[in-house]
């Protein structure tokens, strides 16, 4: 029985010239669960987008329930019963979970518009319960984990009557036990007759929860149907256009036994507790932890964004205890962060603008501090076709316009024109498609 | 043959139709919105475009926008300087007081520089050659240290901007008028008068301005220390974790509005031919409103030297042009308020269309 919720007819969308959606077709059987894969690029995000009601498409047809649907803003999509949970959650942290709920339309007390605090509490628990969250509704969401930020953002889908829920990447912020919290959710979701589109770069994740695939290439459909159809390796091919032998490319240097980074008994109250480990040169040296460990925090420590209480930090043989971003950066350490919207990018400025930031000491004249403007730019045009960034104008176009790998890319890039010695990549592949992931391997 | 005249016609029509919006884009846009006032008011007010209306004008022009250059530069790393006027009426006092050639003392002689800068006979170097050299580089020195403090507290002690500089504003200009008694400094000598004289086109005053604009502008498109500014305006985590020496950075940008203060006080006063305390009070308005009529962005990360001019001039010119109507004083205050509002509203829809392009 076709019984098709929701179908994409032949939809374009171009942006400033570049055709991102070609004439794609999607069909959408209701309390299916799909899963959306592809590259950073493909197209996901702005298919989503469209559904949502973020951006709106040139041509082509929506048909939802069988009726025309084109939403002008997402207002219109959430009415329509399309609730979108994206990677880079959408709530506020300073207030309540109730008051998150509520946000677009508190209830009243009566005619005046004083908030019936009562009632938005009862409601909220209400919905909380939906998702198994046991928290109180009062609680600012600035307090919560990513996994219960997740959850939260669930229920409010929930509250607004979703029929469709979408979940962008959901999975990168949470620990293994709220990743199966989350999957149970959408289990029980699915059989109450929700219909779920999943789309994720953890591809064992989609195989377990789809009950049909998509697979986006360059914007275009290359392949769906149902999960027997896919593999592993299926999926994996389909997505990048070529058999990509493993996953991770060969390891060619060795480590030597020269010591390139010393920590010693590096402490910080209540985040890390006397750290010890040796870096040598050629090392590439893991480290591993769950969420909350203090890994991030050790990252930054060490390169100097955060202090610390006691310990030493070694370079190359001499203590340097008093550390700041500018002196690692003279120390030839470079710091790739985990989070590049806020650390790690300049959103608004040009490509070029965020390649060149940390290296521009080396670009410019002794006194005057004039840059180099030649030498930079032949720098810049290196490095963007040496990390394979696909952007069309590096020098024009905005990092933000780039997608979540390219983005990750530039970082990268920003940081190895500065000829590091010492590179602290922290979840350097967060949010990145398995091509692009292979690359930044190969790079490391 | 039709075919190709009916694309032409297409073309020309969507050119048309594109108008708009291009001008809107344009860096341009302000300067033809001040050809335009000004070919909309030549028919009601000619005495607008007589030589002694526009070099009347320009002079004024001058000393504002040296002074706004500053201030673009605060703006574009997110911060604001609102001390610029204490500085430039500080620094005006200070400078007259030392090299006054006569000095009243039924006028003076409370006030509490008498006796150490203020004599019966002159000012404490007035009758020294170097004097007006020492009072320049003093003034300039004044400008650069208020600069620093402000720089400094913002830096270190992460107190907003507006917090700071307000604070120094209302210090400093209580300071100037504690000098002074509110009592203007006059009998300034020839040495010093003359910067701000009226010598035709090429007044000193003009020169030193595009000096200060070209070099400014220069250090912002072509030194690391402009990346770093946009850099820091854009987004200053980021900036840090990249390596930009942040507080020196701030220091430096906000003893340079000083430096611009000083600038800008050296040529009202020499203009004046006095030393006023209160001289620079009625200006921030025009300062910060020039320079965000101009397309600087008050959350940072925009900003041109080029722009700042003709958001000055076109402020200076409304001003003029409402004047020249014997518009009363408050009502043109009012109609410049709502511009700088248009203006901001203007900057926010030029942003949202470059950003979605649709």
């Amino acid at each position: 029985m076709n019984d098709l919720i929701l179908q994409f007819c032949n939809i374009e969308k171009s942006f400033f010239g570049v055709r991102v959606l070609k004439n794609v077709s999607i069909d959408i059987q209701r309390g299916h669960v799909v899963g959306l894969i592809g590259e950073n690029g493909a197209g996901k995000s702005t298919l989503m987008n469209i559904l949502g009601g973020v951006v709106p498409f040139d041509t082509g047809k929506i048909l939802l329930d069988g009726k025309e649907y084109a939403p002008h803003d997402p207002s219109q999509a959430t009415h329509s019963g399309i609730a979108f949970i994206h990677q880079e959650l959408n709530l506020f942290t300073n207030l309540s979970i109730a008051e998150n709920f509520f946000i677009s339309d508190f209830p009243l007390v009566g005619k005046i518009p004083f908030l019936d605090r009562k009632q938005i509490r009862a409601k909220a628990q209400e919905f909380l319960s939906l998702v198994d969250l046991e928290i109180s509704p009062d609680t600012t969401v600035e307090k919560l984990s990513p996994g219960e930020r997740q959850l939260v953002e669930v229920a409010k889908a929930l509250s607004q009557d979703a029929s469709i829920i979408i979940f962008d990447e959901p999975t990168t912020s949470l620990t293994a036990r709220e990743t199966e919290k989350l999957f149970g959710l959408i289990k029980r979701l699915n059989e109450s007759g929700k219909t779920i589109i999943y789309i994720s770069h953890i591809l064992r994740d989609v195989l377990q929860l789809a009950d049909e695939i998509v697979v986006l290439r360059d914007g275009e459909v290359v392949k769906a149907g149902p999960k027997s159809e896919f593999d592993i390796q299926k999926m994996i091919s389909s997505m990048v256009g070529r058999y990509l032998g493993t996953l991770y490319p060969e390891r060619t240097a060795k480590p030597t036994e020269q010591v390139a980074l010393d920590v010693r008994g590096l402490s910080k109250a209540g985040i890390v507790h006397d750290i010890n480990f040796s870096l040598h040169k050629g090392e590439i040296l893991g480290v591993f932890g769950l969420m909350g460990s203090g890994r991030s925090e050790l990252a930054q420590i060490i390169f100097g964004i955060e202090t610390y209480d006691g310990g030493d930090i070694i370079v190359e043989g001499n203590p340097r205890n008093h550390r700041t971003p500018v002196k690692s950066i003279q120390q030839n350490i470079a710091f790739v962060t985990e989070n590049r919207r806020e650390e790690g990018l300049l959103m608004t400025s040009t490509v070029a603008e965020n390649m060149g930031l940390v290296a521009l000491p080396h670009f410019t004249m002794p006194v005057t501090n004039v840059i180099r403007q030649k030498s930079l730019i032949d720098a810049i045009r290196n490095t963007v076709s040496l990390l394979q960034v696909k952007v069309n104008d590096a020098f024009k176009n905005q990092a933000k316009g780039l997608s979540g790998g390219n983005q990750q890319k530039v970082v990268l890039g920003k940081w190895l024109m500065n000829n590091p010695s010492i590179l602290i990549v922290d979840e350097p592949t967060r949010g990145v498609d398995v091509g692009a992931k292979y690359e930044i391997y190969s790079i490391l | 043959m039709a075919v190709s005249s009916q694309n032409n016609q297409a073309t020309f029509v969507s050119m048309l139709k594109n108008l708009p919006r291009r001008l809107l884009l344009s860096e341009f846009f302000i300067f033809y919105l001040c050809v335009a006032l000004f070919a909309l008011l030549m028919p009601f007010i000619p005495v607008i475009a007589t030589p002694y209306n526009l070099s009347n004008l320009f002079s004024n022009i001058w000393p504002l926008y040296a002074v706004a250059i500053g201030q673009t530069f605060v703006l574009i790393i997110a911060g604001i300087d609102l001390s610029q006027g204490a500085i430039i009426s500080l620094t005006s006092v200070i400078g007259a007081s030392l090299i006054a050639t006569a000095v009243d003392p039924a006028v003076f002689g409370q006030s509490p520089i008498w006796g150490s800068l203020l004599f019966e006979d002159g000012a404490v170097l007035s009758h020294a050659s170097y004097g007006v050299a020492v009072a320049l580089l003093t003034m300039i020195a004044i400008g650069l240290l208020i600069g620093f403090i402000n720089g400094a507290v913002i830096a270190y002690a992460r107190i907003p901007a507006f917090m700071v500089t307000l604070v120094t504003q209302m210090f400093f200009a209580a300071l100037a008028i504690y000098f002074v008694k509110s009592e203007n400094i006059i009998n300034l000598p020839k040495g010093f008068t003359v910067i701000g004289a009226d010598s035709g086109l090429l007044s000193i005053p003009l020169v030193m301005t595009i000096v200060l604009a070209v070099s400014a502008q220069f250090v912002l498109s072509r030194t690391m220390f402009g990346r770093w500014l946009y850099s820091i305006g854009t987004n200053i985590r980021a900036a840090v974790v990249s390596g930009v020496p942040q507080k020196k950075v701030i220091i430096l940008t906000y003893m340079f509005s000083g430096f611009c203060a000083a600038v800008a006080s050296i040529i009202y006063s020499s203009r004046m031919e006095m030393g006023r305390p209160t001289l620079g009070a009625p200006f921030l308005l025009d300062i910060v409103g020039g320079a965000v009529i101009g397309g600087s962005s008050l959350s940072g990360g925009k900003g041109k030297v080029l722009w700042t001019f003709f958001g000055v001039l076109f402020l200076s010119l409304l001003g003029n042009a409402l004047s020249l109507l014997n518009v009363p004083f408050f009502w043109i205050e009012i109609v410049k308020g709502s511009v700088i509002l248009v203006a901001a509203l203007i900057d926010v829809t030029r942003t949202r269309i470059l950003q979605y392009n649709v």
